[in-house]
């Protein structure tokens, strides 16, 4: 078994706790990720000298992340960990690699993506004004170089990231301007009952809202219109309350996003099919319980492969490696597959919970004009991508592509893809499963011009 | 600038040139931070108006290219600054 090549991409709680899983079973899984240290972006270390205590970086999850960090030296030796490697195509039996000395290909026996979620972000006026960024960016900022986004910031969402961020933001000694949810607070309370199948972490979304209050930030929610504005870079953000009011606010950076995405590329350069997520209104490799996807020795795990929150993928990561193990014939702990598959199943209850909560703020893209830019990479309009859908009757997002250039750009449409599809499906008036999603290309992500490459 | 540094910290210095300007940085900064301690923005946007800063610094929306003046481009958010770095962010009249 010692030969069988098992790759495990991205080294964040799934893929960490994937790897700790695969060595129990007796094999030396290669690891590879982008970053130079383990944790991926929910436990992302700091560069070498950067360093802080993990209770000013994580909070109440400080001792979560240092058990994951322990783990990347308790498999030293034991794995083969690829750092500041980008896999950036994957084909049926390898992968392509971009790493520090140079591009490779890896062929695998089996294969496990847990390749994390990025901040989900959807177009407003003045999004792209320097000082506008993503709240999960806002929030890697502070942990992982003790930096604010600026001196004066309005934090603006529709998911549990927001009042993290925003007190985060203040414990760091930044003046937080205005905390805005544009999502309605009576959403909460119908969140609460399935969000009871994870009291501890429900009751941290509602410390951090407190503690934002009584801290006094102003906070506001089921918040609409939001624009950006300024002279070259943000100096004001302009929203309407729930009451219809209009209101501005003046600063000098805006953290803004609203909720998470899978990041599904590889999956589906590998061939994987796919299924619609409703509840995130995105589509995901289809998977068992325990990540097998529709390619055999292919699987998923972690917010790659559904959004399920850092705890569920260190469980998930678990999981998927187990059923590695089993399909490859290796005597398998089932009592241990079961214990996972329950607690995965109480975590996706808080997961409906939490979704009920934060709901999707489909108001925000209903309000948006034609002129608004949709494509930050080629600064392509809202309006280009509606007038495909209508005018030019685009029935997916592919096909609008090829009209419009929307997902064409360096991005590879991470940052506009899902406002795409939500934008497409509303011109058409067709169920937002219809506008699809758009393919993965390789490279996955940009890649220098390598002579090795082009050969 | 952008950025506030927050949290300061001691360490080794790193000196750079953003548009030909000598700063300082410390060791452990990314490109990016250095930069907008500094400045106010990354670059100029190649499509339309405006200058760029950077959105989501974590190596996905590839906004925060920034130009070195050996001619290399780089990804400002997943670069650690190095010493001698010498950007052109191009962005003092837009």
């Amino acid at each position: 078994m010692s030969d069988t090549r098992v790759v495990v991409v991205g080294a964040g709680p799934a893929g960490m706790r994937a790897c700790a899983a695969l060595v129990a079973a007796g094999l030396t899984p290669i690891l590879i990720d982008e970053a130079a240290r383990s944790g991926g972006r929910i436990y992302q270390q700091p560069p070498q000298g950067a360093a802080r205590p993990g209770r000013e970086l994580y909070g109440f999850e400080a001792a979560k992340a240092a058990r994951i960090h322990a783990l990347e030296a308790q498999l030293a030796g034991r794995i083969d960990h690829r750092r500041e490697t980008l896999v950036w195509n994957c084909f049926e039996d390898a992968l392509d690699l971009l790493g520090p000395s140079g591009p490779s290909r890896q062929p695998f026996d089996a294969l496990i993506l847990a390749t994390g979620a990025t901040d989900l972000a959807l177009p407003f006026p003045g999004w792209t004004l320097p000082g506008v960024y993503a709240l999960g960016g806002a929030q890697i900022a502070l942990k992982t170089q003790g930096c604010g986004i600026g001196r004066r910031v309005v934090f603006l969402g529709a998911g549990p990231l927001l009042p993290l961020v925003a007190w985060q933001y203040v414990q760091a000694g930044a003046d937080v301007a205005a905390v805005l949810d544009a999502t309605p607070f009576a959403a909460k309370l119908r969140g609460l009952p399935n969000m009871l199948f994870a009291p501890a972490t429900l009751a941290k979304g509602a410390y951090y809202v407190a503690r934002l209050l009584a801290a006094g930030v102003p906070m506001a929610w089921g918040v609409g219109g939001p624009r950006a504005e300024g002279d070259g870079r943000v100096e004001r953000v302009h929203f309407v309350t729930a009451g219809g009011d209009a209101r501005v606010v003046a600063c000098d950076a805006l953290g803004a996003s609203f909720g998470l995405r899978s990041e599904t590329q590889l999956a589906d350069l590998a061939g994987c099919d796919f299924v619609f997520d409703r509840r995130t209104r995105q589509y995901v490799p289809a998977r068992d319980v325990a990540g097998r996807t529709s390619r055999r020795f292919v699987y998923v795990a972690g917010d790659g492969a559904g959004i399920g929150g850092a705890d569920a993928a260190e469980l998930a990561g678990e999981r998927a490696a187990l059923a590695l193990a089993e399909d490859l014939g290796l005597p398998v702990d089932v009592n241990r597959a079961a214990f996972l598959d329950g607690r995965l199943a109480r975590l996706d209850r808080f997961r409906r919970g939490l979704e009920t909560a934060y709901p999707f703020p489909a108001h925000l893209l209903r309000d948006i004009g034609d002129d608004t830019m949709l494509c930050r990479c080629e600064g392509i309009a809202v309006g280009a991508l509606r007038a495909a859908a209508r005018d030019k009757g685009a029935p997916e997002l592919n096909r609008a592509k090829a009209f419009t250039r929307i997902g064409m750009g360096r991005c590879q449409g991470r940052m506009c893809g899902r406002a795409a599809a939500e934008l497409l499906a509303a011109a058409r008036g067709e169920d937002l499963a219809r506008a699809g999603r758009l393919r993965g290309q390789p490279p996955v992500k940009p890649i220098p011009m390598i002579p090795e490459l082009l050969s | 600038m952008q950025f506030v540094r927050l949290k300061p910290r001691d360490g080794e210095t790193v000196a750079l040139t953003i548009d030909g300007r000598s700063v300082e940085a410390r060791a452990g900064d990314t490109l990016m931070t250095a930069i907008l301690l500094h400045a106010p923005a990354l670059r100029r946007f190649e499509f339309g108006d405006g200058a760029r800063a950077g959105y989501c610094l974590m190596g996905a929306c590839q906004d925060c290219f920034v130009a070195l003046a050996d001619g290399d481009r780089v990804r400002a958010c997943t670069t650690l600054v190095a010493p001698g770095m010498a950007v052109r962010t191009g962005t003092r009249d837009v």
